[in-house]
């Protein structure tokens, strides 16, 4: 049975502030937190961008010569830890779950609001944190998977601040994941079967039990490591007889699925942007939902494959190695619908769908990569390498992050009630694919030769190849000046978009934009085809 | 509709034509300097070209689609209400799932050549017994027998240095000397954090982990000069960890030897 409660928000809501003051207030209001979600790490990109700009101009010269070798391992691993844990997977489920599934299902806000805003009010704190631990005795500097023993012989008080802030976020993002479940589960509007639901509440089901089983054994490992950090116990100590490769399993086993974490939404939104754009249903819903929980049953007995040069068996290598890349086929599964979706539509040309697009050929390359990398011979020579870089980059950067502008593109209107500016949204496309692959592309070749990652110095034949990299990354940076100038511009003097803009059929846009605070005037719509394009018009006629 | 069929399977192997030409023509791997160089290389050309192939045919299909579909000035309304497919769904899940099929047998063939399926036996005289554990490395090995005439050398790793014991001549040296065309078994450990072992010529890597022996064999195929580097992480002179394989003729290589052999101390 589904039942339909109206969140206990209203005793209080005189108390909310209004306007913009909101966004800086305890609310209870989804979309509310959705925006802080979204806001909070877009401002926590810029600072990961700005410490990937760092490693590029360090890497723009074969010699250790812009910042103390010491200083380079903080600046890469508090890249890595921002860009994941403080941007892309609060971005893509916090800020877009929070805004769209209480549309999707029909419900008036998420099935426990406090808990909501407790999640995102982790964030802030714990990343302010984190960035601030450079200044108290130096960042950490053991890359963001903390392999022990260096996690333990470097500087203790950066690791111990990484360690309190990576369980504050995991905390942050557990909380998330229950409140999606019971949300997509028990908030549903009575009527609305689950597979009449938007395809990325089924993405958001299958991330939020990803999140829900492994991100505690996540939180269970950082607690040991901090223990045989202050008080020298050997969990993972080899002098105390600990073993460091046990720690390596317990770290995959959330690591990787944090991947399809971080993955997974993206598929969601891509699944709501393409068809609408398009002007065509979805192709293939049902195999949608079926690869997506294959992902995610998948995803979870693949971690190993991150440990191929470790101390692993043979037998154990294989297994993994099959694992791994059937991944490739329920994956591979979505992409050929997405591409079945586009053909015979009456495609609108417009920022988000170039994003989407970038996103398909992108991942479809860092796909291809990873079924390489899966295989065990072939990963012997590239682990640890500037390939394996450039190959989760576009699965990360390639694959999510350009499915973040998209949304943002797609869902602006939404928000604000006004158009972005489609020739700016153009340009930073422009930017940003050319840069990205440019920045990117050359690495792989890195790798193959002889470049492994996370160094400061390399051997100088490799000066040239570096330099196109740090050139893209340059146009990478320079690609966001289009973008801010444009949400910036936007938000005040943009084009009125109306309600409905794009002509969409997913609940969301049912209601104005922006939406009243218990999002329909009335009742809520009874959505059963949020892909039915073509069918209205036939059906008219 | 005929000519929309041979447009198609023109295109198609086009695609294929491009690829294995791609594939055999352009080279991005450095020198094949082991046994192992090769049969990763053979690997690494088919996954290329499958690769290329899936790369290049889905492109051109979203950047058809965009051109092809694109909605038009005078256009209204929607595309067509095409729901989906069952067949095409069960093609593009069984095709890819023989590929990615083929791909895992086929690279299992090549870790077996490569002597990733084999016992490991590191053949050492100061190893007593073999009954502590030991982690799996590629055993490069072309048979099973134990080849008296390896090479045994320890290698212990250290912030930021690697150090090759020769126990049979009973030094050290900072830098390793391998004679070609002969099989080399080390057993690898670390003092301190983890490092890794890795040639790029040799296409080989394993990690060295401290508290826990790990070998590795490999047999170097051409005579130069390589570089060691370490691939794991391991304190602000990682970027600088570095040593050199210098692979030499056998009379070079005894020569090498005697000069830094030390005679047995006796007590």
């Amino acid at each position: 049975m589904t039942i339909s409660i109206d969140p206990q928000k209203t005793n209080n809501e005189s108390l909310q502030p209004k306007g913009w003051l909101r966004y800086f207030s305890f609310s209870l209001d989804h979309k509310v937190i959705g925006i802080q979600y979204l806001v909070c790490g877009f401002l926590f990109y810029l600072i990961g961008g700005t410490l990937a700009s760092a490693i590029r101009i360090e890497l723009a010269s074969p010699m250790s010569d812009f910042m103390p070798r010491d200083v380079y391992n903080q600046v890469l691993t508090l890249h890595g830890t921002i860009m994941i844990f403080l941007w892309i997977v609060p971005v893509v489920n916090g800020a877009f779950g929070n805004y769209l599934i209480p549309f999707y299902v029909g419900a008036r806000d998420m099935a426990f609001p406090r808990l909501n805003a407790v999640a995102f009010w982790l964030i802030p704190p714990s990343g302010l944190m984190l960035v601030a631990s450079y200044f108290v005795d130096g960042a950490a500097q053991a890359g963001w998977t903390a392999y022990p023993p260096l996690s333990i012989t470097t500087p203790q008080s950066g690791q111990i601040i990484w360690i309190l802030s990576v369980l504050l976020l995991g905390g942050s993002s557990i909380f998330g994941g229950i409140n999606f479940i019971a949300t997509i589960i028990k908030l549903r509007r009575p009527g609305l079967k689950l597979m009449q639901l938007p395809m990325y509440c089924w993405a958001m089901l299958g991330t939020s039990l990803l999140v829900v089983l492994s991100t505690p054994v996540l939180a269970g490992t950082l607690i040991l490591l901090s223990f045989d950090i202050i008080a020298n116990t050997g969990f993972f100590n080899p002098v105390l007889g600990g073993n460091v490769v046990v720690y390596q399993h317990l770290f995959w086993f959330y690591s990787h699925p944090a991947v399809y974490i971080m993955v997974l939404p993206a598929f969601g939104l891509v699944s709501e942007i393409l068809p609408v754009h398009a002007r065509k249903p979805l192709f293939g819903y049902t195999t949608m939902v079926f690869s997506i929980m294959g992902i995610v049953v998948l995803g979870l007995v693949v971690w190993a494959h991150h440990m191929f040069t470790s101390g692993t068996p043979p037998w154990m290598r294989l297994f993994f190695t099959i694992a791994t890349a059937f991944i490739a086929v329920p994956t591979g599964i979505k992409f050929f619908n997405w591409v079945a979706t586009l053909w015979g539509g009456k495609i609108s040309i417009n920022s988000a769908m170039l994003f989407s697009c970038g996103f398909i050929i992108n991942f479809v390359f860092g796909g291809i990569t990873g079924v390489a990398l899966a295989q065990v011979p072939f990963d012997i020579h590239v682990h640890d390498t500037y390939f394996v870089v450039a190959h989760f980059h576009y699965i990360v950067y390639g694959g999510t992050v350009f499915i973040i502008f998209s949304s943002i593109y797609h869902w602006f209107p939404k928000v604000t009630g006004k158009m972005l500016n489609e020739k700016l949204g153009i340009l930073h496309f422009i930017i940003t694919f050319i840069g990205f692959n440019l920045c990117f592309a050359p690495q792989h070749w890195l790798g193959l030769n002889g470049m492994p990652r996370r160094v400061a110095e390399y051997d100088p034949q490799f000066q040239f190849v570096n330099q196109i990299s740090s050139l893209g990354a340059l146009l990478m940076a320079i690609s966001t000046i289009p973008f801010l100038i444009n949400v910036l511009l936007s938000v005040r003097n943009g084009k009125d978009a109306g309600d409905n803009p794009w002509n969409a059929l997913t609940p969301e846009w049912l209601t104005s934009s922006p939406p009243p605070v218990e999002n329909w005037e009335g009742e809520a719509p009874l959505v059963e085809e949020p892909y039915g394009y073509g069918k209205e018009i036939s059906e008219q006629k | 509709m005929l000519n929309k069929n041979i447009y198609l399977i023109l295109i198609i192997s086009l695609v294929f034509a491009i690829s294995f030409w791609i594939g055999f023509n352009v080279n991005l791997l450095p020198a094949e300097a082991s046994i192992n160089a090769p049969i990763y290389d053979e690997l690494f050309k088919i996954l290329f070209i499958i690769g290329l192939i899936i790369f290049i045919g889905m492109s051109i299909a979203v950047i058809y689609s965009l051109f092809k579909f694109r909605k038009r000035n005078d256009q209204i309304g929607d595309g067509i209400a095409l729901e989906g497919n069952l067949s095409l769904e069960i093609v593009w899940t069984i095709i890819p799932s023989i590929i990615v099929l083929l791909i895992g047998l086929y690279s299992y063939n090549i870790y077996d050549r490569m002597g990733g399926m084999k016992e490991l036996n590191h053949n050492h005289e100061m190893m007593s017994s073999n009954t502590e554990k030991i982690w799996a490395g590629i055993s490069q090995t072309s048979d099973n027998e134990i080849a008296i005439n390896n090479l045994s050398i320890e290698v212990s790793a250290m912030q930021f240095a690697f150090l090759f014991n020769y126990p049979k001549g009973n030094f050290i040296s900072g830098e390793l000397h391998v004679p070609v065309d002969q099989k080399v078994s080390m057993k690898m450990e670390s003092k301190d954090v983890i490092h890794a072992f890795w040639v790029p010529e040799f296409r080989i890597k394993q990690d060295i982990i401290p508290g826990q022996p790990t070998i590795l064999n490999f047999t170097p195929t051409k005579v130069g000069k390589y570089p060691i580097i370490c691939a794991e992480l391991c304190g602000p002179y990682h970027g600088g960890m570095r040593a050199s394989i210098v692979v030499e003729e056998e009379s070079d290589y005894n020569e090498w030897f005697n000069k830094n052999k030390k005679p047995e101390v006796n007590l």
